[in-house]
């Protein structure tokens, strides 16, 4: 059985098990998929700036992307985009929206829409 | 008659302390309160606790169990005691001050430093203020009205243990009611005090404290709708 | 950063939110439908140079990342790293401008420089 630590101050911290909520993991899953899309973005930006030096340079990025690799890490993002923008839709109707309760069925549509997601991009690729 | 017996881990001591095991017996109908009470009254005396209407409604009770911010009068061990393990501990995101005691001042500072405090300008020379019941408002106001400070919601608060600045949900709601009190003339000033990440804005919505709440109180709607009212006020200049 | 300050930088976290909500969907319609069968460099540039449509849609998109995600970051740093004090607030704003910065010359590149 897993004791709680204390923290410090003399302030226990939460203990693990409080954490049994889906309100909590939509949270987790929205911040980490925000931290994801927030370093993937300069590269993204990044990759395209190289259009400036022209036709040639983009071709040449562009064979880049055909990797395995690439693809992979394309699939993926497009996945935590996906997510986030469910959660964050439901955040924007619970902050903005009328008021009907905690939207809980927003969550399982965050889950539901990225799996789709998931499985369409990767079959779409795979073509 | 149960003749079982029941091991229940109590965190004995403050920060440096540790969990020691006792044996209760196991009885029908029995409450968490009843096993700390039988510690106390016969294995320990020295063991410190808290309680008292013992009924559900004073919120006095509240501490960890098995992990989970609870009202001990209120949960049946056979509920909670799924695998015969039993681990009880104070509040969480409160200094300790023994044993199953946290210190309720911060939460009590933080309700007042939420302006959870109603203002009003009526003295008993003018006439009563006529308010309506079914009015949004007064609605609003209502659904969190009951709360009676246990701590539960704050103990179950993430974002409280995250940022020792916050707020917090109790306090919120507090302001909450207010807010939507229309005798109350606070304000401004209330709406000053709950703004900002360390007010309001620093809510994530996990919903714990709606989930958790023994009252059945959301403060996590009454949050959303401050974070939209205060950032209204905000970009008018109306805070300053 | 007072509490009006504060405030005021959700709003507009949640601004931007409603106005990426809109660009995203749209971004991944036109890209899926531009991929179909593969692209090559002169295929996309013959679509975005020269068109204004296309430059005020990525401008706007990138102005509102730039104003998202950092902000975002800062409550992360905030309550999962600890990190507090101005020099955080500095650090997001050198965020916010290199992306502004990489994303702007991303959609000149695209729309009518090199």
């Amino acid at each position: 059985m897993a004791a709680a630590s204390a923290g410090v101050d003399g302030m226990r911290r939460n203990d693990r098990r409080a954490r049994g909520l889906p309100g909590y993991w939509a949270f987790v899953l929205h911040r980490l998929s925000g931290v994801g899309l927030a370093l993937f973005l300069p590269v993204h930006f990044w990759a395209l700036s190289r259009s400036l030096q022209g036709e040639v340079a983009l071709n040449d990025f562009l064979r880049w992307t055909d990797t395995f690799l690439f693809k992979f890490a394309e699939w993926g993002l497009v996945c935590l985009l996906a997510a986030h923008l469910v959660g964050g839709l439901r955040l924007l109707l619970i902050e903005f929206g009328p008021w009907r309760g905690m939207r809980m069925g927003w969550i399982v549509g965050m889950l539901g829409t990225t799996l789709s997601v998931a499985i369409l991009l990767a079959a779409m690729m795979m073509k | 008659m149960n003749t079982e017996t029941l091991r229940v881990s109590i965190w004995r001591g403050k920060t440096d302390g540790r969990f020691v095991s006792y044996a209760v017996p196991r009885l029908d109908s029995q409450t968490v309160l009843d096993v700390v009470t039988y510690v106390q009254r016969t294995l320990d005396s020295s063991l410190s606790y808290r309680f008292s209407c013992r009924v559900g409604m004073c919120g006095s009770c509240a501490m960890t169990v098995n992990g989970v911010a609870r009202w001990t009068c209120r949960t049946h061990v056979s509920k909670v005691a799924v695998d015969g393990v039993l681990e009880l501990a104070p509040l969480s995101n409160l200094p300790m001050i023994k044993d199953l005691a946290s210190d309720m001042a911060p939460f009590f500072d933080k309700w007042a430093g939420a302006k959870g405090q109603f203002k009003g300008e009526r003295s008993r020379h003018d006439d009563f203020a006529s308010v309506q019941p079914d009015s949004v408002k007064r609605k609003a106001a209502d659904a969190g009205i009951e709360c009676i400070g246990c701590g539960v919601c704050y103990a179950s608060c993430d974002t409280v243990t995250w940022r020792p600045d916050y707020l917090g949900p109790a306090a919120l709601n507090r302001a909450w009611t207010l807010v939507n009190d229309e005798r109350d003339v606070a304000g401004n000033e209330r709406m000053r005090a709950i703004a900002g990440d360390a007010g309001c804005h620093a809510c994530h919505t996990h919903t714990s404290c709606s989930e958790r709440c023994p009252k059945g109180i959301a403060p996590t709607l009454g949050i959303s709708a401050l974070k939209r009212l205060t950032a209204r006020a905000a970009m008018r200049g109306e805070l300053g | 950063m007072s509490a009006a300050t504060q405030a005021r930088l959700w709003y507009a976290q949640r601004i931007s939110a409603m106005i990426l909500a809109l660009c995203v969907v749209v971004h991944i319609v036109t890209i899926v439908y531009a991929v179909r069968g593969g692209l090559s460099g002169v295929e996309i540039l013959a679509r975005t140079r020269g068109n204004a449509v296309f430059a005020a849609f990525y401008v706007l998109f990138v102005v509102s990342a730039a104003i998202h995600a950092p902000i975002g970051l800062a409550r992360i740093a905030e309550e999962w790293l600890q990190w507090r004090g101005r020099w955080l607030n500095g650090l997001l704003l050198v965020f916010a401008l290199v992306l502004v910065a990489v994303g702007l010359s991303a959609v000149w590149g695209l729309y009518g420089g090199g």
